[in-house]
C-alpha cells in the first residue's frame, strides 16, 4: 500500500514535469529569444549559451528600431496601449450588457428566448473573414473604419456570446427562491438582482470575463483589416517586425513577452476564480 | 392582521411540453389571524398557490386581494407576505443569523429590537447556537428551521409557509408545532400552511383546505373534514389507515335500508337510522359508494364476515386487516387484540358510522344517517 503510493506519486510528478515542460518549453524559448540578438538567434547550430542583451526591450520602449538597414521609427507602445484599452473597454461593455441578458435568459421563458441566445452564440461559428468584408463596407459608410469605438463595437462579437453563456449557466444554477426570499422582504427586482444573483454569480462573471479578455486581447483580423497604425493592437503591431531587412526575431519576442504579461498576470491572479467559474457554470449551462 | 381572499384563481403553466393546468378556479377565504392548513398529494397545486399569493407566479385567472387591497398585479416587494421556502433557499453568503436579520432590515425597526427579535424566534426554533454558522455547514432540518424562522420573524400581513417542518425528526416537530401555535395565535398571524402531515394539519390549522389535481376538494375544520367528507377524495385521503370503501346496491323499503356489498354482504340497518330526507333520496339512488373509517368497523358479532389476513398491534392501537370476498379491509380497534392468521371473523359498522357519497361522482350524499 505504502509502497505502491509512493511510486504512483513519482509517476504523477514525472507525468506533472512532462507536461510543464511540454507547455512551457515555448514560453521559455522565447523569453531567451528576447534577450539575444537576431544574429545570436539565428546562428547554427542553435545554443543556449549567450550573454543576455536587453536592447531588445529598450527599443520596444523607446520606439527606435535599429536595425542593419537603418533606423526605423516603432510604435509598439501605442499599440499595447490599443490592446489594453480595447479589451478592457470590450470586456467592459460586454458586461454591461451580458450579465443582465445572461439574466434574462436564465430566469425569464420568453418567446424565442432560446433562438436569440443561440443565434448570439452563432456569432462564434462564422469565420471571421467572412464577417470582416462586408463588414468593412459597412464601417466606410458609417464612418467608424478606425475607431476605437468601431473595434470595441465588433469585439463584442467575441466577447458577449462568450460571457452570455457562461455567465447564463451560473444564474441558472442560483435557485430562484434564494431571490424570492429577498424579494418578498421588501426588496424590488433590480435591488435584488444587484444585491443577491450578481454577488453569487461572481465566479462565473469573473471566469467569462476573464476569458473574454483573453479572447479579445488575442484577436488579430478585426483590427488587421478595420483599423490602421494607430488603432491596432500588439497582434497586429507585430507585423512591423516583418522588415525589409529581415524579421526581428529579438523583438518579436520580447514583444511577446510584454504582451503576455497582462492577460498572464491576470489569469494567474484570478485562477481560483477561472477553475471554479468554468467547471460550475458552463458545463451545466 | 389582513383576511386574504381568493376569487377564482387558475394557473396555468405554459411550456413547449404544453400546459400544465396547475391550479383550477380556486376560491379561497383566510380570515384575520386565521391558520389554514393546504393538504393535497403531491403535485396537487399548493406550492403554486403560495407562489401566486407571494407573487412569484402570476395568477392566469382570478383576484386575490389581502385586508381588502387587491394584490394579485403587485410586486411581491410591495404585499407585505411573508413566506418560508419548501427548499429553504436560504442566502449562502450570509450566516444563519444574518439571514434571519435580513428580513428585518427594511422594517426601520431600533436595531437593538431587530436583534432581539432574532434571538428569541432562534430560541424557539432551538437553532441560537448555529446563528454564527453559514448554511452549508448546517443541517437540512436546521436549515428549514432558519428559513421558518427568517419568514416569521418579520412583520407581514399574511405568513405563507411551505412545508416549514417536513425535515424534522417527530419529537422536535411536536414540540415546535406547539410553539409555532402559540406564535402564530399570539401574533395574530394570518398564516397558510403547506403540509403532508395530517397530524400536523389537525394541530395547527383552524381550518383545513384539500386540494387534489388542482382542484380545492374540501375546506372546513379539522372535525369537519373527519365526520363530513365533502367526496370520495378528502373521505379516503384524510384519516389514518385510510377509509375502507365499497360499492353497494340500495334497498330502501318503510322499514328497513339495506346495502349490499361486491361479494354478497349485506348491511342492513332500521329505517329510523336514517332521516327521512335521506330515505327519500336513496329510494332514487340504486347504487352507492359505502365509505366505513377503518375505527369504526368492530371486530365482534355482525353481518360482514372475512378471515383475518394480519393482525398488528401499533403500541397503542391494533390493525386487523380482513379479507372480506376476495377485499381487503381494514378495523382499527384501541384494544390490544390478537386474531390468529386465517381465523374468521364478524365485523359490524353502526348506521351513524356510514359514509354514503354518490357511485358515479364521488360527492356525498349523507354522513351518519343524515344527508350531507
Ligand atoms: N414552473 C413550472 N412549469 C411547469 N409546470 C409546473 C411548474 N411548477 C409546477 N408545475 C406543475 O404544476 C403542478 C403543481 O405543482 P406544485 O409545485 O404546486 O405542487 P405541490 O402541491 O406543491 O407538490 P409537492 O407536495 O410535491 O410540493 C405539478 O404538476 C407541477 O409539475
Ligand atoms: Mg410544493
Amino acid at each position: 500500500m505504502d509502497h505502491s503510493s509512493s511510486l504512483e506519486k513519482l509517476l504523477r510528478s514525472v507525468a506533472i514535469t512532462l507536461v510543464l515542460v511540454f507547455f512551457l518549453f515555448p514560453i521559455v524559448w522565447i523569453f531567451l529569444m528576447s534577450l539575444q540578438t537576431n544574429e545570436t538567434i539565428l546562428r547554427i547550430p542553435p545554443s543556449i549559451a549567450f550573454t543576455p542583451i536587453i536592447d531588445n526591450y529598450t527599443a520596444l520602449i523607446t520606439g527606435q528600431l535599429r536595425t542593419a538597414a537603418g533606423s526605423l521609427q516603432l510604435n509598439f507602445m501605442q499599440n499595447m496601449f490599443n490592446s489594453v484599452l480595447l479589451s478592457v473597454c470590450s470586456v467592459a461593455l460586454s458586461l454591461v450588457l451580458g450579465v443582465p441578458a445572461a439574466y434574462a435568459f436564465a430566469r425569464f421563458k420568453f418567446r424565442l428566448g432560446e433562438d436569440i441566445a443561440f443565434t448570439l452564440l452563432s456569432f462564434r461559428f462564422a469565420p471571421a473573414l467572412l464577417v470582416l468584408l462586408p463588414l468593412s463596407l459597412y464601417f466606410k459608410t458609417l464612418g467608424l473604419t478606425n475607431t476605437y469605438i468601431g473595434l470595441i463595437w465588433v469585439y463584442q462579437l467575441i466577447c458577449l456570446p462568450l460571457i452570455l453563456w457562461i455567465v447564463r449557466g451560473y444564474f441558472e444554477d442560483i435557485s430562484p427562491d434564494i431571490e424570492h426570499a429577498y424579494r418578498i422582504a421588501g426588496n424590488s427586482w433590480w435591488r435584488t438582482f444587484t444585491r443577491i444573483s450578481i454577488p453569487l454569480a461572481k465566479p462565473g462573471i469573473a471566469a467569462a470575463g476573464l476569458l473574454a479578455f483573453i479572447f479579445a486581447w488575442n484577436n488579430f483580423v478585426f483590427a488587421l483589416i478595420l483599423a490602421s497604425a494607430d488603432k491596432q493592437p500588439v497582434t497586429v503591431g507585430a507585423l512591423a517586425f516583418v522588415t525589409a531587412s529581415g524579421i526581428q526575431y529579438g523583438q518579436i519576442a520580447a514583444a511577446i513577452i510584454i504582451s503576455i504579461t497582462p492577460t498572464l498576470a491576470l489569469a494567474l491572479y484570478a485562477q481560483r476564480y477561472l477553475v471554479e467559474g468554468l467547471s460550475m457554470g458552463a458545463v451545466k449551462g | 392582521m389582513a383576511e386574504l381572499d381568493i376569487t377564482r384563481v387558475d394557473k396555468i403553466y405554459h411550456s413547449r411540453k404544453g400546459d400544465v393546468h396547475a391550479v383550477k378556479a380556486l376560491d379561497l377565504v383566510v380570515k384575520p389571524g386565521e391558520i389554514v392548513a393546504l393538504l393535497g398529494s403531491s403535485g396537487c397545486g399548493k406550492t403554486s398557490t403560495l407562489r401566486m399569493i407571494a407573487g412569484f407566479e402570476e395568477v392566469s385567472n382570478g383576484a386575490i386581494t389581502l385586508g381588502g387591497k387587491a394584490i394579485h398585479a403587485l410586486p411581491p416587494a410591495a404585499r407585505g407576505v411573508a413566506m418560508a421556502f419548501e427548499a429553504y433557499s436560504l442566502y449562502p453568503p450570509l450566516t444563519i443569523g444574518e439571514n434571519m436579520s435580513f428580513a428585518l432590515k427594511s422594517s426601520r425597526l431600533p436595531q437593538a429590537e431587530q436583534e432581539k427579535r432574532v434571538k428569541d424566534m432562534a430560541e424557539m426554533l432551538e437553532i441560537a447556537d448555529i446563528l454564527n454558522k453559514y448554511p452549508s455547514s448546517v443541517s437540512g432540518g436546521q436549515q428549514q428551521r432558519a428559513s421558518l424562522g427568517r419568514a416569521l420573524v418579520r412583520d407581514a400581513g399574511l405568513y405563507l409557509l411551505d412545508e416549514p417542518m417536513g425535515q424534522l425528526e417527530p419529537q422536535l416537530r411536536a414540540v415546535l408545532r406547539g410553539r409555532i401555535k402559540h406564535y402564530l395565535r399570539e401574533h395574530n398571524c394570518t398564516t397558510i400552511l403547506v403540509t403532508h402531515d395530517q397530524t400536523e394539519a389537525n394541530a395547527l390549522a383552524d381550518r383545513i383546505a384539500v386540494m387534489e389535481g388542482g382542484v380545492l376538494q374540501q375546506y372546513a375544520t379539522p372535525a369537519e373534514l373527519k365526520a363530513r367528507p365533502a367526496n370520495l377524495f378528502t373521505g379516503t385521503f384524510i384519516g389514518e389507515p385510510p377509509m375502507n370503501v365499497f360499492t353497494a346496491d340500495v334497498s330502501a323499503t318503510a322499514e328497513r335500508v339495506s346495502f349490499t356489498v361486491e361479494g354478497g354482504t349485506t348491511l342492513s340497518y332500521p329505517a329510523s337510522d336514517m332521516s327521512e330526507a335521506l330515505r327519500g333520496r336513496l329510494a332514487k339512488t340504486p347504487r352507492i359508494a359505502l365509505g366505513i373509517r377503518p375505527h369504526a368497523l368492530q371486530l365482534g358479532e355482525g353481518p360482514v364476515k372475512g378471515k383475518v389476513t394480519a393482525c398488528q398491534w401499533l403500541g397503542d392501537q391494533t390493525h386487523v386487516a380482513v379479507d372480506v370476498a376476495g377485499r381487503t379491509v381494514v378495523s382499527v380497534s384501541q384494544e390490544r387484540v390478537s386474531r390468529p392468521t386465517g381465523s374468521d371473523v364478524s365485523l359490524n359498522v353502526a348506521a351513524r358510522d356510514l359514509h354514503l357519497f354518490d357511485a358515479a361522482s364521488g360527492n356525498a350524499i349523507a354522513h351518519g344517517g343524515t344527508l350531507a
